[in-house]
């Protein structure tokens, strides 16, 4: 029964994908996302809302020229950083050191649950070794009793 | 004398450091002595006394600081340097008030002020237990004095102005700070960076004096509950005065000043999960006590970042030396918790027993994890520019597009623990009660995901695909959070129901009130959850930009809004210009929208423009409109229209989170469990009735009526204590 279910709700989910299209947000959207305004105000390059800004209007201009010009989404980041600096990337790109940024946190959430893994099976074994009298066959009695502790135990914080 | 008020502060300010160096020499001195019983001319006992009251004189001496700067401000003592800086005549009153954490003098004071306030409180209740409030009102007396030394020494906030002749009007408070929620968000936030201090002074008091058994962490869960509540508030006060006065169409850019805020709020959410642990199982001792201790230091660490120039910000205090003390601090911070740790680590050593991996325990362990790894995240992203900057030599940015890639996943991690973890028994859990637990939640999850791309979601077809896909996944999980603790409340309530008669509503507040803490807990989960539905709408924002003359139009995602009129006006404040903007929704009229841009100070070489944004809110998603200014060529405003699906759902999460909060911290309206005395060697027969495995213990404990509630047990003495 549950097989079937489940068979049948991936046959829904792969015919839901197959329909339509969602509305795609633009390119100049996307990578001038991934710019920063080098005005000092810290924002994203669309995101600088300052009438007269000296940089943002520039770096749009300059954004529209590159990809009218055919430049690929790379090309455009080399080209920027190259001429304003590597700050002027909102994420590193550049590969080298700055992969480094990319991959510390995924490393230590890695190893932290690999950590978390070792430590749990430790106690476990830990509380195998400090248990291992098997305990006395259950009665109706006890048996109760352990239900009424289990329960209360469960849902009594 | 001619500056009265100045110098009461000042003296005030000194009075408080003296008594706060006797409160932490003398508290010492007799903790040292009855720790050690030794014997002193007066007794430890009557020292200790002394110390206490002089922690609680440090309060009036630094309220009557605060007093001065605050009336320095209302009577326009501009012979104040600070108050010059942060005030005007024009100002009114109420941020004539929020001036006195405008700036970093003041700020620095608020910040003695609330500690003080914080000690003076937790020494009024000393009754508690005299001894380990003892250690932490010493603890904190040492904590108080670096800031005292701050306000006396560094950052003056009742320095004059050179030559001490008073100008005839101020500079003026920062217009960004104008705004009625600046009011009240800094000293929330503060009340919750400072509030972690006790917490911090309670733990490490608790490992100084080998503190027996887990009583400290129950002193302390008020105390960090209420101060995760207040940063929790003020965080999100912080992201709604972004959203309405910066203008740029959201509510969190990942500055490192932001950042300084979450990272706190993150370690002390990892440290009120696994106290839990402690207090349930004894387990996580020193886990516990470190998690405390580096929830503090990030208070400070966060505090160093936006006050030494360390990074750059936005919104960061003028850059000064004042970091090099905070390093200091928190060097010393560090050193004493490490030393008292591994002095007195033997203390902490706990079973560990743990029975399966499917299991409460574990839950608790990934979300701890987890929410340390989003808090390494944001701490490595925040210091990562100075770190590149060192090995390269030049200062790489780490901006949304890095935190919208790492700390997303990782958010959606949680929010599937969030729905995880309650399911999960204590010990551990049988595959059964996963089945039963799991079934309807995972449904939600396929059923959501299914609908909402049948509605149009299809991140495949984006361009920009990654935050379509987890908009998508946070929907499907929040779903299946939702549901998993509604299913949870509703099968408390339904055995409440079955034992009292009452109607479905009736059982689950009674259900509610007898273990306010676990449904508190679920609540803060709910509100967690619809808080990040509304994040997850971020990824469908629309905007666009218009130069709008009289009658010109713009369409976005159903809505035509018509500049109907544009003007000028002045105030004694500020100048401004703004639009008058109608606003129709398929076809009819709903609403005319004022967006504003504000010039402050413009007479004078330092005008300062601010945006008023105008904001039409529906639970669906906000039309944001802003006055970008003018273009100086047509005169014509320049408008930005903008789109932002769902960000109602974070707000009204907001408001579930504090009600939970609230909720969690009334005591319960009955114990939620009964102490059950057994003989060991011969239990008496218990009565259960049918259902009894499948039915909640807590219920068939707690109501009236019960059978088993009311079964005599025998009482032996010395007989084991279930």
């Amino acid at each position: 029964m549950y097989k079937r279910s489940l068979q049948l709700v991936l046959v829904l989910l792969a015919a839901f994908t197959m329909l339509g299209a969602g509305t795609p947000s633009t390119r100049f959207d996307r990578v001038g996302h991934k710019l920063m305004c080098t005005c000092g105000c810290a924002e994203i390059l669309l995101e600088c809302n300052h009438v007269g800004c000296p940089n943002s209007s520039v770096e749009i201009a300059e954004l529209h020229t590159q990809m009218n010009a055919g430049a690929s989404d790379a090309q455009i980041y080399n080209v920027f950083a190259a001429k304003y600096g590597p700050v002027v990337l909102a994420a590193p790109l550049r590969g080298g050191f700055d992969d480094v940024a990319w991959i510390m946190p995924f490393v230590v959430l890695i190893l932290g649950i690999l950590a978390i893994v070792l430590l749990l099976r430790m106690w476990q074994r830990r509380h195998a070794r400090l248990a291992p009298v098997p305990p006395a066959p259950p009665t109706p009695e006890s048996e109760a009793l352990r239900n009424r502790i289990r329960n209360e135990t469960n849902y009594g914080e | 004398m001619s500056h009265p008020m100045p110098f009461f502060g000042s003296i005030s300010l000194v009075l408080a450091l003296g008594l706060c160096i006797y409160s932490l020499l003398f508290g010492t001195l007799s903790l040292w002595a009855m720790a050690h019983g030794r014997v002193l001319a007066v007794a430890p006992e009557r020292i200790r006394e002394t110390a206490r009251r002089a922690g609680i004189a440090s309060f009036i001496a630094v309220s009557c600081a605060a007093f001065a700067l605050i009336y320095a401000a209302f009577t326009n003592d501009f012979s104040v340097d600070y108050i010059l800086h942060h005030t005007s005549r024009s100002l009114p009153w109420y941020y004539k008030f929020s001036s006195l954490w405008s700036g970093q003098e003041g700020s620095l004071l608020l910040w003695a002020w609330l500690l003080a306030a914080y000690g003076f409180v937790l020494r009024l209740r000393q009754k508690t237990d005299i001894t380990l409030t003892a250690y932490a009102s010493t603890i904190l007396s040492a904590i108080q004095i670096f800031f005292l030394i701050l306000v006396v020494f560094v950052a003056q906030p009742f320095a004059l102005v050179p030559g001490g002749i008073a100008p005839a009007d101020g500079f003026g408070l920062n217009p960004l700070l104008q705004y009625a929620e600046m009011v009240i968000h800094p000293p929330m936030l503060y009340l919750g960076y400072v509030g972690f201090s006790i917490p911090f002074a309670f733990a490490l008091g608790a490992l100084m004096m080998r503190y027996p058994g887990e009583k400290w962490i129950h002193i302390t869960r008020r105390w960090t509950m209420v101060t995760w509540l207040f940063l929790s508030i003020g965080i999100i006060l912080g992201m709604h005065w972004a959203y309405a006065v910066l203008g740029w169409g959201g509510y969190w850019g990942w500055d490192p000043v932001e950042n300084a805020s979450l990272m706190p709020w993150l370690a002390g959410t990892a440290f009120l999960h696994s106290v839990m642990m402690q207090e349930k199982r004894g387990m996580m001792k020193i886990w516990n006590v470190w998690l405390i201790f580096i929830t503090f230091m990030l208070t400070i660490l966060g505090t160093l970042l936006t006050r030494s120039g360390l990074v750059s910000s936005v919104h960061a205090f003028a850059q000064s030396s004042i970091g090099n003390w905070f390093v200091g601090f928190l060097l010393i911070t560090l050193a004493v918790c490490l030393f008292t740790f591994l002095y007195q680590r033997d203390h902490l050593r706990s079973e560990n027993r743990f029975e399966s991996l499917v299991s409460r325990e574990s839950s608790f362990l990934f979300n701890n994890l987890v929410l340390l790894a989003a808090c390494f995240t944001v701490l490595w992203g925040t210091l990562f520019p100075v770190l590149s900057e060192f090995v390269q030599g030049s200062k790489t940015t780490l901006n949304a597009p890095f935190y919208n890639r790492v700390a997303v996943p990782i958010g959606l991690f949680l929010i599937f623990l969030t729905g995880v973890g309650p399911l999960l028994a204590w010990r551990s859990t049988s595959l059964r009660a996963i089945r039963r637990n799991f079934i309807l939640p995972c449904i939600a999850i396929l059923v959501t995901a299914a609908v909402l791309m049948l509605a149009g979601v299809h991140p495949w077809a984006d361009d920009d695909a990654t935050s379509s896909i987890y908009a998508l996944v946070c929907f499907a999980l929040g779903a299946g959070v939702i549901t998993a603790i509604t299913a949870e409340f509703l099968r408390g309530a339904a055995v409440v129901r079955t034992q009292t008669g009452k109607n479905l509503l009736s059982s689950t507040i009674l259900l509610t009130r007898r273990n306010t803490r676990r449904y508190g807990g679920y609540l803060i989960h709910f509100g967690i959850v619809v808080m990040f539905i509304g994040l997850a709408g971020a990824a469908f924002n629309q905007s666009k930009e218009l130069e709008m003359g009289f009658g010109d139009s713009i369409q976005l995602n159903g809505y035509k809004i018509v500049c109907q009129s544009y003007s000028q006006d002045s105030t004694p404040n500020f100048d401004t210009d703004y639009a008058l903007l109608d606003v129709f929704h398929n076809g009819k009229k709903i609403t005319r929208l004022t967006p504003e841009r504000r010039i402050y100070f413009a007479d004078t070489d330092h005008a300062q423009a601010s945006t008023v944004v105008a904001i039409h809110s529906t639970l669906a998603n906000d039309l944001y409109v802003v006055f970008e200014g003018r273009n100086p060529d047509t005169d014509k405003p320049i408008i930005k229209v903008f789109i932002n699906p769902l960000v109602n759902w974070i707000w009204v999460g907001v408001g579930i989170v504090i009600f939970g909060t609230l909720i969690a911290l009334i005591p319960p309206l009955l114990p939620p469990t009964r102490r059950v005395e057994v003989n060991a060697a011969h239990p008496a027969p218990l009565p259960v009735p049918p259902g009894a495995a499948s039915a909640s213990g807590f219920a068939r404990s707690a109501l009236p009526g019960n059978p088993l509630a009311n079964t005599p047990l025998p009482s032996n003495p010395g007989a084991p204590r279930v």
